[in-house]
């Protein structure tokens, strides 16, 4: 199902389509090796360390610290009607990154490099079929069919 | 192992070229860099493409510039790796001049980027990330490249200023390069005036398309001798890659594909960052040439946007930088600005740059990055 995932998707077809099933769910999942136990986010299913073939999905707080933003201006097909959007990209706390849009819980202006910030899984309320993504929202922001972000 | 030595050199005009297909611009390098060279087509043992096929509506472009050259039934390829497509061509035909498998390789970069439609090249710029788990929050470009320029304000405090230094250099040099795109100057102002493309970037940060080719025909030291009275040496060549996603790197202030390059290169060629008088850089944003004197060792970490404010990146300061307008103000047909670089730099070691020329110019580099630093290749060119 990870079709669902993203205002866009290239990939419908991967090892790890459940990510998108959890992500509907409100849960945000790494990867973990089951020989080595070495964690990954975005997950992956073949280790990065080991090169073992079998994984777990294991779930992570989604917490971390902006490290770096940008708001689009011109941008690419299927994103024209969400046009300007802010787009970051967060160190997590428990490791890896993450690049998404900011949510409604944090105003343009108070964005800034170094601001702890928190991956929150949301999903697109307007559309018939099911479309999940992530933003970046204040911590303790939960889970919710909250407001879009633009 | 043989060295390998520059004996021709060809380029066209860089712009909107709606009076050529790609292979008519190919072949307006490849004539240029075939009299250059004072050589007959009996004499090249094979060719090298770079080329992003994506651009072309001609699927498998290697064949139709072959054919249109006269060069078949010699071999040729395509190499592609996003911009930096014109720097595998010649890595690759230098890997086969080194290994003795063909003696003179001609290799022609070319490009038609004005053949797609606006929608096309819309749909095209949704893709230019690693598309699991960044494009679909519709990333681009310039917005990958203006994420680097903020964290290395954050971290540095390169200012918008310095920036636009970049900006206005390569545009002071364009202007006195026939063969470039944009042939006017710029000041800080009108371009702080232009469109935001993503922050802190305009207009002016952003190199613009265009079509192009330019060709370098390369050949074995014996051949190279026998051909030429002022060959131009590939002493050092550096290749390197990165992650395709930005979410695996340690960082966003540098490529780490090009320090890795950079560092291959100078070790093969014996000297270091002080020694090059000239060289060619990725520009393909502002901040991405900042980004080029830091990871080449021009200068230290941070010290990237005072190290072009203070001018040092002019002729006359301590390395002179892109003063052929650099993909910003010559224009960047993708495919083609990696054999641009070695062009322009063998002309600097040859004298020939005309009013542009850099004095004492021995050494150089060429600086030729694919992608958001998923790929970089580094080139050190001496000569005798
Ligand atoms: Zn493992």
């Amino acid at each position: 199902m990870f079709k669902w995932f993203g205002k866009v998707n290239y990939t419908p077809y991967t090892k790890v389509a459940d990510f998108a099933r959890h992500l509907r769910d409100g849960r945000l999942m790494g990867s973990r090796c089951k020989r080595c136990g070495a964690t990954s986010f975005p997950p992956r299913a073949d280790c990065d360390a080991c090169m073992h073939g079998e994984f777990e999905f294991f779930e992570v707080s989604g917490k971390g610290t902006l490290h770096t933003f940008t708001k689009i201006v011109a941008a690419p097909t299927g994103f024209e009607d969400v046009t300007p959007y802010t787009i970051g990209v967060v160190d997590l706390d428990g490791g890896g990154k993450a690049l998404a849009w900011f949510g409604d819980s944090i105003p343009e202006q108070d964005i800034s490099i170094g601001m702890e910030v928190q991956v929150v899984p949301r999903i697109f309320e307007e559309l018939e079929e099911i479309k999940v993504y992530y933003s970046l929202e204040q911590p303790g922001t939960t889970w919710s069919k909250a407001e879009q972000p633009w | 192992m043989t060295r390998v030595g520059i004996i021709g050199l060809g380029h066209g005009v860089f712009g909107r070229r709606s009076d050529a297909t790609v292979q008519e611009l190919a072949f307006e390098a490849f004539r240029a860099a075939m009299e250059d060279a004072g050589i007959e087509r009996d004499a090249v043992d094979a060719s090298v493409i770079g080329s992003v096929p994506e651009y072309h509506k001609q699927r498998s472009l290697a064949g139709v510039v072959q054919e249109y050259l006269g060069l078949v039934p010699k071999p040729t390829w395509l190499t592609e790796v996003a911009c930096a497509s014109g720097s595998a061509a010649m890595r690759t035909a230098w890997m086969a001049i080194k290994a003795g498998v063909h003696d003179v390789v001609a290799v022609i970069g070319c490009q038609k980027m004005t053949e797609l439609s606006t929608p096309e090249i819309l749909a095209l710029m949704g893709r230019v990330g690693e598309v699991q788990w960044e494009s679909g929050f519709g990333t681009t470009f310039p917005g990958y490249y203006a994420m680097f320029a903020k964290r290395h304000m954050h971290e540095f405090g390169t200012t918008r200023d310095h920036l636009l230094d970049v900006a206005v250099k390569n545009h002071h040099y364009g202007a006195m390069n026939p063969l470039a795109l944009f042939r006017k100057e710029i000041t800080a102002e009108k371009a702080k005036a232009s469109e935001d493309v993503a922050t802190p970037f305009q207009v002016y940060d952003c190199c613009a398309n265009a079509d192009g080719a330019a060709c370098v025909i390369l050949a074995s030291e014996d051949r190279a001798r026998e051909i030429s009275s002022k060959p131009v040496w590939l002493s050092g060549m550096g290749c390197a890659s990165a992650t395709m996603s930005v979410l695996r790197r340690p960082n966003l202030v540098g490529l780490p594909s090009a320090e890795h390059a950079a560092a291959q290169a100078y070790a093969m060629a014996g000297i270091g960052p002080a020694d090059v008088k000239v060289a060619d850089v990725h520009d393909c944003f502002t901040i991405a040439e900042i980004m080029a004197y830091e990871d080449l060792g021009f200068c230290e970490r941070g010290e990237g946007g005072p190290f072009v404010a203070e001018k040092q990146s002019y002729i006359g300061g301590k390395v002179a930088v892109n003063v052929d307008g650099g993909l910003k103000a010559k224009g960047h047909p993708i495919g083609a600005t990696g054999v641009s670089m070695t062009y322009e730099i063998a002309k600097q070691l040859r004298g020939e740059a005309g009013e542009r020329q850099v004095p004492d110019a021995d050494v150089g580099l060429t600086h030729n990055v694919g992608g958001i630093g998923q790929y970089c290749f580094v080139q050190v060119l001496t000569r005798d």
